[in-house]
C-alpha cells in the first residue's frame, strides 16, 4: 500500500499520456480535477491487486467521449462521483475500492476523484495497460466479466443505468448516450469480486505511470534523454524520428479519427511513417511496410522533451520521436487478439509482438 | 383496490383495435400487430382485466407503459413479446416498489395494446383511461408528464435483454431524446415503462374511461357494418363528436421531417360539403382542419379520418388521392385543453400562431 | 415473331394469335375436366382458324387462375416447414398466426423460429446458428416435408442470411424446395412471410401445372418457349414460373387490363370489366394496372404481393333490378344463369341485361319478350348503371385529370359511350382481352429496399435499386438492352434517423426471341 498525494498527479498524468498512445484524453485537466479532490479530502491509499480480499467489491470509474470535447466541455468534478455512488445504490452493497478501467490518458487520473471524496482505496492497475477507443475493450471482458449494471451521467444531471446482454452492447448504448448527452459522459461499470479483479486486471499499470512520468521528468531535470528513459522501463523500442507532415481528422460517431504522415529526420532521413488513430494510436506503417500494431503500445514523443502528445494536439511541424512499447501479455491470446488487434479495428494484418 | 374488474374479450380486442385508430387522429402507428398478440395470450389462457380509474387506491402504484420507435420497423421487426414488461421491471428493481397496475400512455394507436399485453403477463389489471385520449408524436405531450411527473426513473428494454433505466433527467425533453436515442441503437424498436404513479396522481391525471371508449367506439363500427348501416353515423352517436366534413382526398404532400411524417391532406367536399374544401395539417397526427381557409377544429381536439363508407380509420401513411373520408371532431378532455397543457399540446406548441378553440361537441 | 396468348379461366379458355401487334385470329373454348387437353384443343382450333402451322409460333404465354384457386379452394397444397429468423425478436407472434385454421392445416401448421434477422440499417439482431438450423432440418426431415418457406426479419435489406439458411438447409435436406421470403414479397414480416410459405405450399402444383402446359403444347406440335404472366403484367419463364406459383395471382384481371390497354392504344385509362355478376374496375398507369398500396388477402391471407388495385361492385349482366322505394340494380345476380332466367330468353327475371336490349344497347335474346317495359324504368335503371359505374371509376382515379375509360367483358353492353365525364369506349377483340394481354406481356424485375440516404447519397441509393432491378429482368428472361426503368417510388421513413427511405423500382423489357 501507497499514499498518493496531489504532488504525484504531475508524474501520473505525464506517464499515463505515455501509456495512452495518443488517445485517453488530456490528462491536464484530470490532474488538476483530481489535485483539487485529493487537497479537499486527503491523501488516496493505493493498494496492489494481491492487497484485495476476495470480498471485495471493486468498481472501475471513468470519462467516455470524444477528446476533442472533452478539452473544451470541462467537468463540473462531482460528476464521476454521482456515476459512482449511482452504481453503488443500484448494487446495494458497499463498494470496497475503486479502479481504473484505463490507465492510459485521462482516466489514470479519474478514480482519484472518487478514492479522495469517498475515502476509498485506490487499486493499482487497469483493465488495459494502456488506452483503447471502446468499453468493451479490456481485460475483464476476456475473463467473461460483464460491463454492466454500468452507470452513466453526465454534467447536466442526465443519469441512467445500464443492463446489456453483452459488452459489445454495453458500447453501443453508453456511446449513444455520451453523443447525446454532449460527447462526455461519466461511468462507474464492470462491478466486480477482488477475487475476479486479482485475475483480470493488469497490475500495477498506475505505479507504472507514475514510474514513468518520474523518469521522464527527472530525465529532462538531468539533461538526459527523456525517450530513453522511457524505453529502459517499458521495454520499447524507436520506430522513427521525423517531422509531422500532414494530419487528418474527422469525428465520426463520437470517435477522433484520423492519420498523420511523419517525414522521416536523422537517421530516418528519406523515410516516410504513416499513423492511423481512432481516438488511439491502431497502427504504424513505414514506407507502407507495417511496423506496429495493436495491441502494442504506439506513442508519438516530442522529440525535445520526451512530452507524449495525443492525437488530438498533433500538428504540422511537430519534430516527434514515434515509439513502440510492448502490450500486456494478456492481450497475445487468440481471444485478446480478437478483441484488440489489428482485425478488430478492420485492418487485415498479422500482429507481430514487439 | 375495489374489484369492479371488467374481463376482455377476444371480440372487445378487436373492437378495441378499431376505436383506438379513431382516436388516434391519424397517428399512433397500427394496431394490427398489438391486436395479433393480444389475441394470442388470450387464446393461451391469460386475463386481460380493465379496472375503473376511481377504483385505483392512493397508493397503489401504477406503471405507464408502451412502445417506442419507429412504426415501420414495427412491421417487419415484431416484438419477441415481453419488452415492455421487462422495461417494467427494471424501474421495479430500480425503486424497490411493484406496480399494482398498468396504463396507456397513448390511447391512440398501438400503445393502446401494450398495457394489455403488459398487464395480461404480469397479471395486472389495466386502468380504464390514458395519458392522451388519443395520440401525440411525443412523449412528453402526455398529461402524466404535463401535470407533474418527474421523468425519472423511467426505462426502455429491448428483445436482446438490453434495458436502460434513466435514473435521473434533467426534464422530460432529455428523457425523450435519450430515451428515442437508444431505442434507435437497440433496433429502433424497445418498450418503455414510465415512473411509477401513485393511484391519487392518476385519478387526478389521467383521461378517464378511454379503454371503455375506445371498445365502444370499435363496436359500434362493426356493429354498423354487419347491419349494413353508416358505420360514421353510429361512431358519431357513440360519442361527443361532430362530423366536421365529408370529401375526397384531391393531393397529399408529405415529407420526412425531423423524424416525423410532416405534410398536408387537401380534400374537396362531397355531399352537402360540395364545393368547399378541406385542409388538414399533420405531423403524424392530424392537428389542424382548415376550411376554406378558416381553422375550424385543432388540437387538442381530435380530428378523426375514416372512410366514408366502412368507416375504417385511416392513417397518415395510407393517404392517397381518391380516398372518400369523413373527418370526424371529438372535443378532447378538459385536462388536455387547460392553459398548462396547451403550452404543450396546444396549436402553439406545433409552430401554428392560433388560438386555441374549443370544438363544440354533440353533446354540448 | 408468332406469339400465342392464353387465359386458363374459370369457364373458358381464350386464345389468340398475335402477329407483333396485330391480332391475327382468336378462340373461346369451354373448359372440360382436363385442362391439358383443353389447351391442345383450343391451340389445335387456333392455328387451324388462323391458318398457321405450329412450327411458326415463336412463344406461348399463359394466365391461369388455377394457383389462386387452389388456395381459395384449399386443396393441392403440400405441406409446408416455415422458418423465421428473428431470435431473439419476434416470438410473440408465430408463423401463420393470422391464417384461417382450415388453410393452415392445409399446409400441415409446421414452423420454427431460430436466431438471426437483421435491424433495420443491416446491423444482424443474431448471427446464424448452424447447429440450431441443422437440428430444425432434422425435425423438418422426421415430419417428411419437402416444401421450406426462409422468411428473415428485414431480409429487402439483405438476402444474405436467408440464403445461408436455404444453403445449410439444403445441405441437410437434398430434394427440398426452398422459397425464400426476400424474392417474394416487401417489407412488413408477417405479410412478406405469408407470401412465402404460400408459394412453397403451391410448389409441388405449380411444376406440375407447368408440365402440363408444356405437355398442351408438345400436344399441339409447338415446340417455342412457354411464360407464364404474373401479377403486375409481365411475364416468367416456365421455369421461373414452377419456383413462384404465387406471383400468377390476379394474373387474370391484370391481363384483361393490359390487353385492353394494348388493343386500345392507351396507356392511361380505367378498365371496367363487366362480368355477369361483378364489375371490376383497375387503372392503367403507363400501360400496366395500377398496384394496390395496402396489404391484399388471398384465401383470407393478408400478403403483400405486386398485385393490381381492383375495385369490385356488384354490378353485372345477370344483376337483379328491383323498383322498390328505390331502385336498385345487383348486388344479387342470377350469373350464368342467365340464358335461362333473363327475360329476353323467356325467363322470369328482370336483370340489367334485359334493360340494356330494352334500350336498343344491345342485340341479345328476343328483343320482343322487353318491349313493354316502362319506359322510366328503363331510363331510371340505366342511369343507376351509369351512376354505379361512375362512382367506382372516380375512386379508382389517382389525378383530378380526366382519363378514358376501357369497357370490356360480357355485360359491357350495359354501359354506353359516356360514364359521367368520363369517355368509354369497347376496344376490338374485347371478349378476348385478357388472352391478348397474355400475349404482349413484357418481363420484369423489381427492387423494394431500404436505403440509408444519411449513408448514401441519393443519386447512389437510386442508381444501385435501378441496376438491381434491370439485373433481376434480366435474370427473369429479359433482354438487356431492352429493359427500361418504368417506376420509382421513394417512400421517407418517420421515426428513423440517418434519412432512411424505403425505394422501389421496376424495370421492364422485352422477351428474348427464339
Amino acid at each position: 500500500m501507497t499514499r498518493i498525494g496531489p504532488e504525484q498527479m504531475d508524474d501520473l498524468a505525464l506517464g499515463a499520456a505515455v501509456l495512452g498512445t495518443g488517445g485517453g484524453g488530456d490528462p491536464h485537466i484530470g490532474k488538476l480535477t483530481a489535485m483539487a479532490a485529493m487537497r479537499r479530502h486527503g491523501e488516496v491509499t493505493m493498494i496492489g491487486l494481491d492487497e484485495l480480499g476476495d470480498d471485495d467489491l471493486v468498481v472501475p470509474a471513468a470519462m467516455m467521449g470524444a477528446p476533442t470535447v472533452m478539452v473544451e466541455k470541462l467537468p463540473r468534478g462531482d460528476e464521476i462521483v454521482g456515476a459512482f455512488q449511482g452504481l453503488n445504490a443500484y448494487l446495494g452493497r458497499p463498494v470496497t475500492a475503486v479502479t481504473p478501467i484505463e490507465a492510459g490518458g485521462l482516466n489514470s487520473t479519474t478514480p482519484f476523484v472518487v478514492a479522495a471524496t469517498l475515502g476509498l482505496p485506490l487499486v493499482d492497475a487497469d483493465g488495459m495497460g494502456r488506452a483503447f477507443p471502446e468499453l468493451q475493450m479490456v481485460t475483464p471482458t476476456l475473463h467473461g466479466i460483464a460491463a454492466t449494471p454500468m452507470a452513466i451521467g453526465d454534467e447536466k444531471g442526465n443519469s441512467a443505468i445500464l443492463n446489456t446482454c453483452d459488452n459489445l452492447w454495453t458500447e453501443r448504448i453508453a456511446r449513444t448516450m455520451t453523443i447525446q448527452m454532449g460527447g462526455v459522459a461519466f461511468i462507474a461499470l464492470y462491478a466486480m469480486s477482488g477475487s475476479q479483479a486479482r485475475q483480470a486486471l493488469v497490475p500495477g499499470t498506475v505505479s507504472l505511470a507514475i514510474q514513468l512520468g518520474a523518469a521522464i521528468r527527472g530525465a529532462r531535470r538531468a539533461k538526459r534523454d527523456p525517450i530513453d528513459a522511457v524505453l529502459a522501463i517499458t521495454g520499447g523500442r524507436r520506430l522513427f524520428n521525423g517531422k509531422i507532415v500532414d494530419v487528418q481528422r474527422r469525428t465520426e460517431r463520437g470517435f477522433a479519427r484520423g492519420d498523420a504522415i511523419f517525414r522521416g529526420l536523422g537517421t530516418d532521413e528519406g523515410h516516410e511513417l504513416q499513423i492511423r488513430f481512432q481516438n488511439e494510436n491502431l497502427i504504424a506503417l513505414r514506407d507502407g511496410e507495417v511496423a506496429a500494431t495493436v495491441p502494442d503500445l504506439i506513442t508519438v514523443l516530442d522529440a525535445e522533451s520526451g512530452e507524449p502528445i495525443t492525437t488530438e494536439t498533433l500538428r504540422y511541424g511537430f519534430r516527434v520521436v514515434v515509439i513502440g512499447m510492448p502490450c500486456a501479455e494478456a492481450w497475445r491470446s487468440e481471444a485478446g487478439l480478437a478483441l484488440v488487434g489489428p482485425r478488430a479495428f478492420g485492418y487485415d494484418v498479422e500482429y507481430r509482438p514487439l | 383496490m375495489a374489484k369492479e374488474l371488467r374481463t376482455l374479450t377476444v371480440e372487445d380486442i378487436r373492437a378495441l383495435e378499431i376505436g383506438a385508430a379513431i382516436l388516434g387522429t391519424g397517428g399512433g402507428g397500427n394496431p394490427y400487430i398489438g391486436r395479433l398478440r393480444t389475441e394470442q395470450l388470450l387464446k393461451a389462457g391469460r386475463t386481460l382485466s380493465v379496472l375503473p380509474l376511481e377504483a385505483l387506491d392512493d397508493d397503489d402504484l401504477v406503471a405507464g407503459v408502451g412502445g417506442i420507435g419507429a412504426p415501420v420497423v414495427g412491421i417487419e421487426k415484431i416484438e419477441r413479446g415481453d419488452e415492455c414488461l421487462q422495461a417494467m421491471r427494471a424501474v421495479e428493481r430500480a425503486t424497490g416498489r411493484q406496480a399494482a397496475a398498468v396504463i396507456s400512455c397513448e390511447i391512440g394507436g398501438a400503445n393502446s395494446m401494450e398495457p394489455m399485453i403488459t398487464g395480461a403477463q404480469a397479471g395486472l389489471p389495466v386502468v380504464d383511461g390514458d395519458g392522451m385520449g388519443r395520440a401525440f408524436p411525443e412523449l412528453q405531450m402526455c398529461t402524466f408528464f404535463i401535470y407533474g411527473l418527474k421523468p425519472a426513473p423511467a426505462a426502455i428494454a429491448d428483445e436482446k435483454d438490453n434495458s436502460v433505466v434513466f435514473t435521473g433527467t434533467q426534464d422530460m425533453f432529455w428523457l425523450e431524446r435519450l430515451s428515442r436515442a437508444t431505442a434507435v441503437d437497440m433496433g429502433a424498436t424497445a418498450g418503455y415503462a414510465l415512473p411509477p404513479m401513485r393511484g391519487e396522481f392518476v385519478r387526478r391525471v389521467a383521461v378517464p374511461g378511454t379503454v371503455t371508449q375506445a371498445i365502444d367506439l370499435g363496436y359500434a363500427v362493426l356493429l354498423a357494418r354487419r347491419k349494413k348501416r353508416n358505420p360514421v353515423e353510429a361512431i358519431l352517436k357513440a360519442c361527443d363528436g361532430v362530423l366536421l366534413f365529408e370529401g375526397k382526398i384531391v393531393d397529399v404532400n408529405r415529407r420526412l421531417a425531423r423524424g416525423f411524417a410532416v405534410g398536408r391532406a387537401t380534400l374537396h367536399g362531397l355531399g352537402a360539403d360540395a364545393g368547399a374544401t378541406l385542409a388538414i395539417d399533420l405531423q403524424n397526427e392530424n392537428l389542424i382542419a382548415i376550411r376554406d381557409g378558416t381553422p375550424i377544429a385543432t388540437v387538442p381536439d381530435l380530428i378523426c379520418m375514416v372512410d366514408l363508407e366502412s368507416g375504417q380509420p385511416i392513417t397518415t401513411e395510407v393517404l392517397r388521392y381518391g380516398l372518400r373520408v369523413a373527418v370526424l371532431g371529438l372535443p378532447c378532455h378538459p385536462l388536455l385543453s387547460a392553459p398548462e397543457a396547451l403550452a404543450v399540446i396546444g396549436p402553439r406548441a406545433f409552430g401554428y400562431d392560433l388560438e386555441y378553440r374549443p370544438l363544440r361537441g354533440s353533446r354540448g | 415473331m408468332l406469339r400465342i396468348g392464353i387465359d386458363v379461366g374459370g369457364t373458358n379458355t381464350d386464345a389468340v394469335v398475335m402477329d407483333g401487334t396485330r391480332v391475327v385470329e382468336w378462340v373461346k373454348m369451354n373448359n372440360s375436366a382436363d385442362i391439358t387437353a383443353g389447351i391442345t384443343a383450343a391451340l389445335h382450333q387456333l392455328l387451324r382458324q388462323a391458318g398457321v402451322e405450329a412450327t411458326q409460333i415463336g412463344a406461348v404465354m399463359i394466365g391461369t387462375t388455377q394457383f389462386t384457386n387452389a388456395v381459395v379452394q384449399r386443396r393441392d397444397l403440400a405441406p409446408v416447414a416455415a422458418l423465421r429468423l428473428c431470435l431473439p425478436a419476434a416470438q410473440s407472434l408465430p408463423p401463420m398466426v393470422d391464417w384461417p385454421e382450415d388453410l393452415r392445416e392445409a399446409v400441415g401448421n409446421c414452423w420454427f423460429l431460430a436466431h438471426g434477422g437483421y435491424e433495420f440499417d443491416g446491423r444482424e439482431i443474431a448471427p446464424l446458428d448452424e447447429a440450431e438450423l441443422r437440428g430444425i432440418a432434422g425435425q423438418i426431415r422426421d415430419r417428411g416435408i419437402d416444401a421450406v418457406a426462409i422468411s428473415a426479419v428485414f431480409s429487402p435489406i439483405n438476402r444474405e442470411m436467408e440464403q445461408r439458411a436455404a444453403d445449410i438447409l439444403g445441405n441437410e435436406l437434398p430434394g427440398a424446395q426452398i422459397t425464400l421470403s426476400e424474392e417474394i414479397g416487401r417489407v412488413g414480416l408477417l405479410e412478406r412471410e405469408n407470401a412465402a410459405i404460400l408459394n412453397a405450399c403451391l410448389r409441388p402444383l405449380g411444376a406440375r401445372v407447368v408440365d402440363a402446359f408444356t405437355r398442351a403444347l408438345a400436344g399441339a406440335g409447338i415446340e417455342a418457349p412457354l411464360y407464364l404472366t404474373q401479377n403486375d403484367g409481365t411475364l416468367m419463364a416456365a421455369d421461373y414460373a414452377k419456383r413462384f406459383p404465387v406471383l400468377t395471382f390476379a394474373s387474370g384481371p391484370t391481363n384483361s387490363m393490359r390487353g385492353a390497354a394494348f388493343l386500345s392504344g392507351l396507356q392511361e385509362a380505367l378498365v371496367v370489366d363487366i362480368g355477369g355478376t361483378t364489375t371490376d374496375v383497375g387503372a392503367l398507369h403507363h400501360g400496366f394496372p395500377r398496384e394496390a398500396g395496402a396489404a391484399i388477402e388471398v384465401g383470407g391471407v393478408r400478403t403483400n404481393f405486386r398485385m393490381p388495385d381492383v375495385l369490385s361492385i356488384g354490378l353485372g349482366g345477370g344483376s337483379l333490378v328491383q323498383d322498390g322505394a328505390t331502385l336498385t340494380v345487383g348486388p344479387q345476380s342470377v350469373g350464368y344463369k342467365l340464358v335461362e332466367e333473363g327475360l329476353v330468353f323467356g325467363g322470369q327475371t328482370l336483370t340489367a341485361t334485359d334493360v340494356a336490349v330494352a334500350a336498343g344497347m344491345a342485340e341479345i335474346g328476343d328483343a320482343e319478350k322487353v318491349r313493354e317495359l316502362d319506359a322510366s324504368l328503363v331510363t331510371r335503371t340505366l342511369a343507376a348503371i351509369s351512376s354505379m359505374v361512375e362512382v367506382a371509376c372516380d375512386r379508382m382515379l389517382l389525378t383530378p385529370e380526366p382519363v378514358p375509360v376501357l369497357v370490356v367483358g360480357g355485360g359491357s353492353i350495359l354501359v354506353g359511350d359516356k360514364i359521367g365525364v368520363l369517355s368509354a369506349t369497347r376496344p376490338p377483340y374485347f371478349p378476348v382481352a385478357n388472352a391478348v394481354g397474355a400475349a404482349i406481356a413484357q418481363i420484369s424485375g423489381e427492387i423494394d429496399r431500404v436505403y440509408a440516404l444519411a449513408e448514401l447519397p441519393r443519386e447512389q441509393a437510386l442508381a444501385d435499386a435501378k441496376r438491381q432491378a434491370t439485373e433481376r429482368a434480366v435474370e427473369a428472361g429479359a433482354v438487356a438492352d431492352s429493359v427500361e426503368i418504368v417506376e420509382v417510388e421513394e417512400v421517407p421513413l418517420a421515426y428513423l434517423p440517418s434519412n432512411a427511405t424505403r425505394i422501389r423500382v421496376k424495370a421492364v423489357g422485352d422477351l428474348a426471341r427464339g
